[in-house]
């Protein structure tokens, strides 16, 4: 069980969080212009359309950037360091970021293909994090 | 959009103060702060505190009516822009504008904090409520703020350019070579690239001499009209282009790591000012990490974008560099209070003005640019100042 910082859950976000807890990872998509959009909006960033839908994703992506904490960023991952804070680039082509776990911290580069994986939260929900990919 | 050219020129900085203490703590409250720096840079100005009808501060909620209330300031023009470290030159921008239309006649920007004094006492540092995206899409997954955004963006321009943590390193050594002739600044004595790589990672590729500081300090500005400037006692530093640009608050949410809005601000401000980036004799920039610098320098176009690495390993920009960046010591070295912004501005006017000690003065200063970052590398603030003579 995670002991981290865990999401708060906001109405716009509510079915994104939902469906973590079956381990389904969806992704907001706009219907006017297609563009995949995270996190959850009210307004799609790319066309402004208000006419946004989740879909299932792929979990698929790769490293667009990432550091490695040699001090956590809160008291709750103190125990983990030194551990990696990456931005995924999705295949839908939206951006997010997350933790790459399951490797080296050494090992994680800059357009390294990645997957999801989970991590269990306390109350039922999964936290989607990146290992290297298959 | 439109240019406002007529804005070049109409309004100036004709007042400066900043404060901070080689032990990084000044035994005063940043309200103490403020009301020294509000009081030094109106009698700079050959001003008085009943001439001041604009105030301008950036924190939290009301801060502009708080320290105005506090100054015994009933202001007709007020500004509480809080847009993180950039909030300055915004304010800066934001006055040029109200005082060539008139719509107030002296405007005072104040800034003062002791976060290193709270935290020797054990206290928490107000670094004000996190929104409820960062709690939700960011936090969790503990990037340490803000450097971890600015880390980010260093691996990201590595990947892509091939820029080493030695080049990063050498802004910090220039800079630091700017501090020993600052007596005011936090470190004075000369570092090498190799210290910078020796100390200890915070967050990867960010070593801690690739970070700013965490001191007491502060400073303001008084700013006129440019037909007012000229009766007072001071050479005036006129604002000669100014322009903002934002392009996220989360780093999550920047749309390409390795260019900032200072692409956006930095050629619209020169183009105000009606000049190019080989025309500018300093460049005073938000010093938050070496990173930022690199990126700002790039941006503001005094290089090509990617070639910030091999630019600045040329000692471009210590003393005696063809670039002239942040000769007071900067963030990195001199003084940083939480928002840094202030200290540009600063700096900027007095080597317009002439008046810095020889070494730190640039010979015939008559254009500087002061910059401002906010955020993580979210907002950018560009001012161009320049003397009687550029006008």
């Amino acid at each position: 069980m995670s002991t981290r910082f865990e999401p708060p859950i906001s109405d716009i976000s509510a079915s994104f969080w939902d469906a973590t807890k079956n381990r389904e990872f969806v992704l907001q998509h706009c219907r006017t212009c297609d563009k995949a959009v995270h996190y959850p909006r009210a307004i799609c960033p790319h066309c402004h359309s208000t006419e946004l839908e989740f879909r299932p994703a792929s979990g698929r992506g790769q490293v667009y950037a990432f550091s490695v904490m040699h001090r956590a960023g809160n008291p709750t991952m103190e125990d983990r360091v030194p551990y990696v804070v990456a931005l995924i680039d999705l295949d839908e082509g939206a951006r997010m970021m997350s933790n790459v776990v399951g490797c080296d911290h050494a090992e994680v580069k800059v357009g390294m293909q990645v997957q999801l994986t989970w991590e269990e939260l306390s109350d039922g929900r999964n936290l989607p994090l990146f290992e290297p990919a298959e | 959009m439109t240019e406002v050219p007529e804005l070049r020129g109409r309004a100036a900085i004709v007042g400066v103060a900043d404060l901070a203490s080689p032990t990084g703590e000044l035994g005063m409250s940043g309200r103490e702060v403020e009301v020294r720096m509000a009081t030094e840079a109106i009698a700079d100005a050959g001003l008085q505190m009943s001439d001041v009808d604009a105030v301008f501060a950036s924190g939290n909620y009301g801060v502009s009516m708080s320290i105005a209330e506090h100054l015994g300031i009933q202001a007709r023009y007020t500004d509480s822009t809080s847009v993180g470290g950039s909030s300055f030159e915004v304010h800066v921008e934001h006055a040029a504008a109200a005082l060539a239309l008139g719509l107030c006649e002296v405007a005072l920007i104040v800034y003062g904090a002791t976060p290193r004094t709270t935290m020797k006492a054990g206290q928490k540092r107000d670094r004000g409520v996190p929104t409820s995206e960062l709690l939700e899409w960011e936090i969790p997954f503990g990037l340490r703020m803000p450097i971890g955004g600015y880390a980010l963006a260093a691996s990201r321009h590595m990947a892509v350019y091939g820029t080493t943590q030695e080049q990063l390193a050498s802004i910090a050594v220039s800079t630091r070579e700017w501090a020993r002739m600052n007596p005011m600044a936090r470190y004075q004595d000369p570092i090498s690239t190799q210290d910078v790589l020796d100390s200890p990672f915070v967050c990867e590729p960010l070593h801690k001499l690739d970070c700013c500081l965490v001191t007491d300090g502060g400073g303001a500005l008084v700013m006129t009209s440019a037909d007012r400037a000229r009766d007072l006692p001071k050479p005036p530093a006129y604002v000669l282009g100014a322009s903002t640009c934002h392009t996220h608050l989360m780093i999550s949410a920047m749309p390409d790591l390795t260019v900032t809005a200072a692409s956006v601000s930095g050629p619209k401000a020169f183009n105000m000012a009606g000049i190019k980036p080989g025309d500018v004799d300093v460049v005073e920039t938000y010093d938050s990490f070496t990173i930022t610098v690199l990126l700002c320098v790039e941006d503001l176009g005094f290089c090509a974008k990617g070639e910030g690495g091999p630019f600045v390993e040329a000692n471009t920009l210590g003393p005696g560099g063809d670039l002239p960046l942040n000769t007071n010591g900067g963030g990195l070295s001199f003084t940083h209070p939480g928002m840094y912004g202030i200290f540009p501005l600063v700096e900027a006017t007095r080597q317009v003005r002439g008046e810095l000690a020889e070494g730190r003065q640039i010979d015939n200063a008559q254009i500087a640019v002061a910059h401002g970052s906010g955020g993580v590398l979210s907002s950018m603030s560009t001012i161009v100042l320049g003397s009687e003579e550029t006008l």
